[in-house]
């Protein structure tokens, strides 16, 4: 294992992708609350049940599934056009004639610094929906801050916080592995370059929300 | 010496190199030379095993390369060194960087030991103070020049270089190409160049294989390039008009002479 370049990996993914995961964890939240607010209506479902909800759902489909899809198109397809570049530059046998062993030094610690980073910001996306979700609420008035509150910390089971932490771990793999392989085999030219990358992505996408189902089938 | 034995290479229908045999001699710059299509960079890819050959063999000495598995492959290959067309320097890495390369990958000398290395290779190649450069900051023979330097410092046994030329003045082409021979001739190795570049095969050319469309069409050195009644290598050499003419004048400054 290179762990040079598994740091710059982990640099790269994780802290490169900390404000997309951020940003778009947080209007996921608070749609999400907007959304069930308006849904209870004038019910008589208890209010707090909005905090409830917006904390589930992160955790157990939001937070793992939506960061995997936007990392798939921010990661997956800098992952692929990078290997991709670097196959139609040469670099890739460059290293192969040196004796590099090509797929421990260049799609290995891609792979391992994914399924390492990834889970921690899907944690973090989770926090970030949990926290859009209050503002959301709080300053919409939809309900009060106690109430939030209560619903977060209401019929917590930590089962759920397995199922997250398994679907970010596959779901890494899933959008890292397809990314490599797809610029690692790249040939032609930069019409072929764009395709791969784009096909990394689009294919990515569908098995992340394949094994979304699968996990969520064997895991519930 | 490296020994290519037979060697064919088939692309689906097409045959690309139809049973080649040569030697490619020690402590001398060796060329492939031939038109666009002749199969060149495809012999020169299977010589470094990037491609597998249909059939034949690959020889570096006594071993037969072609047999070998990816990972015993690895210990002749830690003694090739490669320029490539485009040089494939890496673009996130210095110059520094690029040539420091293999040492990081291969060797565990300090940290110290290896940037005297760089250095001394660097002015080798005449780029010392270049070292924080990238590579997009660079000219093309300057490239060129941090290509030839990262492969050569591990001291490799052999050099491939592929098309050395292409892309550069002539002025800068002469000097990458009196920059290889004079390494190949310091370090004894053995050099294989892939090239259309005429004055690469008048000024450099020990050895010289001339391809034509996936066959050994003729072998000879430099002094033999101009008395070989060979047509396809005239025809190659003495592609354009300027250097027909040139030829012409000479034989018919010969032609006087012997009258004479």
């Amino acid at each position: 294992m290179y762990w040079k370049e598994t740091m710059r990996q982990m640099n790269d993914i994780g802290v490169g992708s900390l404000v997309i995961v951020g940003l778009v964890s947080i209007f996921i939240g608070a749609v999400t609350a907007v959304q069930f607010a308006y849904q209870l209506g004038s019910s008589t479902i208890p209010r707090y049940y909005i905090g409830y909800i917006v904390r589930d759902i992160m955790i157990i489909e939001l937070a793992p599934t939506f960061t995997c899809l936007a990392l798939a198109g921010k990661v997956g397809s800098n992952i692929a056009a990078e290997l991709g570049g670097m196959r139609q530059k040469e670099q890739i046998d460059a290293l192969q004639v040196m004796g590099v062993d090509t797929v421990s030094y260049l799609v290995a610690p891609k792979i391992f610094a994914a399924v390492f980073v990834i889970p921690m910001l899907v944690i973090l996306s989770a926090f970030f929906g949990m926290a859009g979700g209050y503002i959301a609420c709080v300053a919409g008035n939809l309900v009060s801050d106690a109430e939030f509150m209560q619903g977060l910390r209401a019929f917590f089971e930590t089962h759920n916080i397995l199922m997250m932490l398994v679907k970010s771990v596959v779901f890494a793999f899933l959008l890292t592995s397809v990314a490599c392989y797809q610029g690692f085999f790249v040939t032609g030219g930069s019409i072929e370059l764009g395709k791969a990358s784009t096909n990394a992505v689009v294919i990515a996408n569908i098995l992340v929300l394949l094994a979304d189902y699968i996990i969520a089938l064997v895991m519930t | 010496m490296i020994k290519i034995e037979n060697v064919k290479k088939q692309f689906g229908d097409q045959e690309v190199l139809k049973g080649i045999s040569t030697v490619f001699e020690e402590g001398k710059t060796n060329l492939i030379i031939g038109k666009s299509g002749a199969g060149k960079t495809v012999m020169l890819k299977l010589l470094v095993g990037l491609i597998k050959p249909t059939s034949g063999a690959v020889w570096y000495g006594d071993i037969n390369f072609t047999a070998l598995n990816p990972r015993q492959m690895k210990e002749i290959r830690s003694q090739m060194g490669m320029l490539f067309q485009g040089s494939a320097l890496f673009d996130s890495m210095s110059v520094e960087e690029n040539v420091k390369f293999p040492l990081d990958m291969f060797t565990k000398l300090t940290q110290k030991e290896k940037l005297k290395k760089v250095n001394e290779t660097l002015e080798r190649v005449e780029l010392t103070g270049s070292n924080n450069k990238y590579p997009s900051e660079v000219s093309g023979g300057m490239q060129k020049r941090v290509g030839i330097a990262r492969a050569i410092i591990l001291n490799p046994k052999y050099l491939f270089c592929d098309e050395p030329n292409s892309g550069l003045d002539p002025t800068t082409s002469m000097k990458i190409d009196a920059l290889i021979h004079k390494i190949t001739i310091e370090n004894n190795i053995t050099t294989v160049i892939n090239t259309h570049d005429m004055n690469s095969v008048m000024e450099i050319g020990d050895k010289i294989n001339l391809l034509h469309f996936g066959e050994l069409a003729w072998v000879g050195t430099r002094k033999e390039v101009m008395n070989s009644d060979n047509d396809l290598l005239q025809d190659f050499i003495f592609a354009s008009p300027f250097l027909q003419r040139l030829r012409d004048a000479a034989n018919l400054n010969a032609t006087r002479k012997s009258k004479a």
